[in-house]
């Protein structure tokens, strides 16, 4: 017999001064493969057409849908119902703002962590469009693939206990991108410059290393090691042993 | 009252289009303000997997590579329906977009000098890559092509350009207003001034002022039930232009079908997929392409496989389910290793949203709604038909580089292309113009916007009986059902007259909620209407061309018809018209006349004006239409013609 659902969805309008943050059940009868993107739809269809949530990509790409659910940040689209309970509870993720129920504001978040860590290729190089691209091996281009991946769900920031008590603390994936432009031979920084970024508080040396974002990235992006690897540069930087072409060595990554 | 935000040029959209786009208007010195329904790097674009097409010719197979080859596979891709010399324009310059986007910051896969194995045709082989190319982009296999020139990033092609094309916005400094709906334009009936534009946030109202406006909103997928589209192209862009009653839609009909959504959810898994060696399988688990396609098997162009897979499924060799008939799709021989990183993408979603394992399994697939050729009508400068000021890039566009179908990995090009080539157009154009704030003209706009919701909140418009999600799903299912991948007239008539009664219902909506701000279901509720305009283009389109050509296929007129249909289809929406007035115009300068694509399979009707009479006619037809002047003369990007223009008789 299909099971009987039960989601219990945090409801809030902020903008509305009646409007009181509370938890609202919603029943629903389990289909075969139903996963949240589905279910909050049928939600929204047959019992609360305003509930607001946010989902685009529908196929874990875009990173728009990352919530709590049973307490855990990950991405609502791909989670099948049949992996939890019969009693789900939806929460939006903390350390965003709240646009209202499940929405939160990743964007201007994310944008503003982009402009932090000036996340674009730093080069005295003017694009000569006559010449041909400039080569990098497979393997370099691979590994910075593997970190190019974040899908700035937020998953890591909401799941990070730095982040949510420090609103400065960068979080993962900001420390993760950081690790995809030193990694990047195109990008002309020199390791002071990526110390003066990251070695503070809110950088690398502000993270508690529980790895809470580890486990939670939906991309499995390799944080353990990107900050592994950081912090072994970081320390040399400081002792003062750091090459000027550091800035070309890979962390290895599994 | 309202607030007005004044910039010199407003871009509607911040997919890969829009932003390049952005980029190209702001190095010419304008002001520029991005707007988008998501954050950008959430735009559809980043779900692109795939990759780009771009004549570099780095590998093995894609050695002897030309601008030359690329533009000719595009021009029979396309069925001898698309601009012959936008297709040049693309096709010239995509190697250097491509390029542009190395420099900064995309790692696209490269080549690996040295043997390689692949799976070709069903094959394993072993190619030697050149050493001498190593380090340069890599390309893959992809259909309907003559060499391997699909640019790619494993299979995360449109997320590492949009990421990177969005570091360069960031870099820029330029404004991206995320969370903003573009839901009318102003307009003087001669210029468009800019938007009115609706606060997701809050639902608040507010006016954009431009001296161009750009509508960059990507595809309308999801017009039907089954699209691969991300939920948001719902087409707002294009509808708020058909609105304007003077801009046409081109060859809304021409609607391309994926051959592999997955079954159900219809997600997309990328042609790659089958560029790197995927086999379409039946019921029987037999190989049925070789039988249909000979030369291209599983790499025919799109329209051609998703017409042989459906046949197949007709001939009682479909996989029955219970979410309907498919057929799989086996990535078992490509070995864990490439699907776990090539194809990596394609592992998650297979996993996560079918719990199927491709190294080991089959993936259940069938053709599926995946894009939209048509598109707002521009010329090739991407300036709008009809109304000065308006410029379209991207899939929102009928540039018309794509005809009546569009070759994988083309319009993730298209996008990077358009928005360098025509945003500087536009750029240029802009700098040029003065600004003039008609703060009564914009008011006014807004105002009927504004009273368009508030009758929507307070208790419904016309008879207030009528529900959103019913009229949207019914809509969407006549699309899928009558307007799909084999189209006959009998039921084509019917989704007309169908849709024209749901789009009259629609003037009777009742919203079940009645908050203003961002309620979800108002937004729909402002939506419908447009979504139905052009689901009614689509089928009012498709029911008068009495041809088959590239994706639109009819079984009653089963030959492509290059005597009467060498046409592009225009849709106007008079105001208060409860249907498009179609028209037709000449597809574009000829520079290689119609011929046979050696894929498909079908008759044709050949021309019977000479090429040269044909030529003769395009720009005076084009005029008539509210085609705009051209930075350059019409033909001088042909090689053919470079001369056209200087000698042509006015
Ligand atoms: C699953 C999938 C995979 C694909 N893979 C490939 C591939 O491998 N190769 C290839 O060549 N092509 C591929 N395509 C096609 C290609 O991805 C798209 O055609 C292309 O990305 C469209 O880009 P765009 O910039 O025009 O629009 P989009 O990226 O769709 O961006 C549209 C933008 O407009 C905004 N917008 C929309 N309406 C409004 C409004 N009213 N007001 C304000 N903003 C608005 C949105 O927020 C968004 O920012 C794929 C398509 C799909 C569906
Ligand atoms: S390791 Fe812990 S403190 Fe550091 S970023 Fe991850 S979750 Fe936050
Ligand atoms: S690092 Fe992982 S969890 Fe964090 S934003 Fe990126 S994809 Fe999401
Ligand atoms: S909706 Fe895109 S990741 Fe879930």
């Amino acid at each position: 017999m299909a099971r009987q659902l039960t989601l219990r969805i945090f409801r809030y309008d902020p903008l509305d001064p009646e409007s009181k943050p509370c938890f609202v059940d919603y029943e629903m009868e389990e289909t075969p493969r139903l996963n949240l993107f589905v279910a909050l739809h049928r939600i929204r269809e047959n019992q609360a057409p305003d509930l607001q949530f946010d989902f685009v990509c529908r196929a874990g790409v875009c990173g728009s849908c990352g919530m709590m659910i049973n307490g855990r940040p990950t991405l609502a689209c791909r989670t099948l119902t049949a992996e939890l309970p019969e009693l789900i509870t939806l929460a939006p993720m903390p350390a965003f703002k709240l646009i209202g129920d499940l929405s939160v504001d990743t964007g201007t978040w994310f944008r503003g962590m982009s402009e932090r860590v000036e996340s674009w290729i730093h080069t005295q190089k003017e694009f000569d469009p006559t010449a041909e691209e400039e080569r990098m091996d497979d393997e370099t281009a691979e590994k910075i693939y593997e970190l190019d991946r974040c899908i700035e769900c937020g998953c890591c920031v909401a799941g990070c206990a730095t982040a949510n008590i420090r609103e400065d603390f960068l979080g993962a994936t900001a420390l993760n991108r950081i690790g995809r432009f030193m990694i990047d031979p195109r990008d002309e920084r020199s390791s002071e410059d990526w110390f003066e970024l990251v070695s503070t508080d809110e950088g690398v040396f502000g993270c508690m290393g529980l790895m809470g974002c580890d486990d939670v990235c939906p991309k499995e992006l390799p944080l353990l090691d990107v900050f592994a690897y950081m912090r072994r540069r970081m320390s040399q930087v400081a002792a003062g042993k750091a090459k000027p072409d550091a800035g070309t060595s890979l962390p290895v990554i599994s | 009252m309202s607030e007005l935000i004044t910039t010199d040029v407003l871009v509607i959209g911040a997919g890969l289009a829009g932003e390049r786009a952005a980029i190209s208007a702001a190095a010419e010195g304008n002001d520029v303000v991005i707007l988008s329904l998501v954050p950008p790097r959430r735009s559809h674009s980043c779900a692109a997997q795939g990759g780009m097409q771009a004549a570099l010719g780095n590998c093995n197979k894609g050695a002897g590579d030309s601008e030359e080859l690329h533009w000719l596979d595009t021009v029979k891709g396309s069925d001898w329906g698309c601009d012959q010399e936008v297709a040049r324009i693309f096709a010239d310059t995509a190697p250097v977009a491509m390029r542009e986007m190395a420099h900064h910051g995309v790692p696209w896969t490269r080549v690996k000098g040295g043997p390689a194995d692949y799976f070709i045709k069903g094959k394993k082989v072993t190619l030697e890559e050149p050493r001498e190319n190593e380090g340069l982009i890599m390309h893959r296999d992809f259909g309907g092509v003559s060499r391997w020139r699909t640019c790619y990033t494993a299979d995360g092609t449109g997320h590492t350009v949009l990421y990177a094309m969005d570091n360069m916005v960031i870099e820029l400094g330029i404004s991206v207003h995320d969370r903003m709906e573009a839901i009318a334009l102003i307009h003087d009936g001669e210029k468009c001034h800019g938007a009115v534009v609706r606060c997701l946030r809050t639902g608040e109202l507010k006016n954009y002022v431009a001296k161009a406006t750009v509508i960059a909103t990507g595809g309308f997928g999801r017009v039907y039930k089954y699209s691969t589209n991300a939920i948001i192209n719902q087409g707002t862009g294009q509808s708020i232009a058909l609105d304007t009653g003077l801009v046409p839609l081109g060859n809304m009909e021409a609607v391309q079908f994926h051959p592999t959504g997955i079954v159900p959810t219809d997600i997309l898994v990328t042609e790659g997929c089958r560029g790197d060696g995927g086999l379409l399988l039946d019921v029987d688990e037999y190989r049925f392409m070789p039988d249909y396609e000979p030369d291209k098997q599983e790499l025919a162009s799109r329209d051609v496989v998703s017409r042989r897979m459906t046949e197949h499924i007709q001939k009682g060799k479909g996989v029955p389910s219970p979410d309907g008939e498919h057929l799989w799709l086996d990535l078992r021989h490509l070995g864990e290793d490439h699907l776990r990183t090539k194809l990596r993408e394609v592992y998650d979603i297979c996993m996560y949203f079918l719990g199927v394992n491709p190294i080991k399994e089959l993936v259940p697939v069938r053709p599926t709604q995946h894009y939209s050729m048509g598109g707002i009508r521009v010329n090739k400068d991407g300036h709008a038909y009809g109304l000065k000021g308006l410029w379209s890039v991207g899939e929102s566009a009928c540039w018309d580089m794509h005809g009546m179908n569009r070759l994988g990995g083309n319009s993730l090009a298209e996008t990077v292309v358009a928005g360098m080539f025509c945003g500087q157009r536009m750029g240029q154009w802009a700098k040029a113009q003065t600004h003039e704030v008609d703060k009564a003209l914009a008011d006014k706009a807004l105002n009927a916007q504004h009273e368009r919701i508030s009758s929507l909140i307070s208790g419904g418009i016309g008879e207030a009986n009528e529900n959103v999600d019913e009229l949207l799903i019914a809509a969407q299912e006549i699309l899928q059902d009558k307007v799909g991948i084999f189209r006959k007239g009998e039921e084509l008539e019917q989704a007309v007259v169908e849709l024209r009664e749901i789009y009259r219902r629609s003037g009777n909506l009742k919203m079940r909620s009645a908050f203003k701000g961002a309620n979800p279901e108002l937004a729909a509720a402002i939506r419908l209407p447009g979504m139905l305009k052009l689901a009614l283009c689509v089928a009012k389109g498709a029911l008068l061309r009495t041809e088959s050509r590239g994706g639109h296929s009819r079984e009653d007129y089963p030959e492509r018809n290059d005597r009467d249909w060498l046409k592009r289809t225009l849709a106007r929406w008079p105001i208060g018209a409860d249907e498009p007035d179609i028209s037709y115009e000449p597809v574009g300068l000829l520079e290689s006349p119609p011929g046979q694509r050696g894929y498909g399979g079908a008759e044709n009707i050949a021309m019977e004006q000479s090429v040269e009479d044909y030529n003769a006619t395009v720009e005076s037809e084009w005029i008539k239409q509210g085609w705009h002047p051209t930075a350059t003369p019409l033909g001088t990007e042909l090689k053919e013609m470079v001369e056209y223009a200087s000698t042509k008789k006015s």
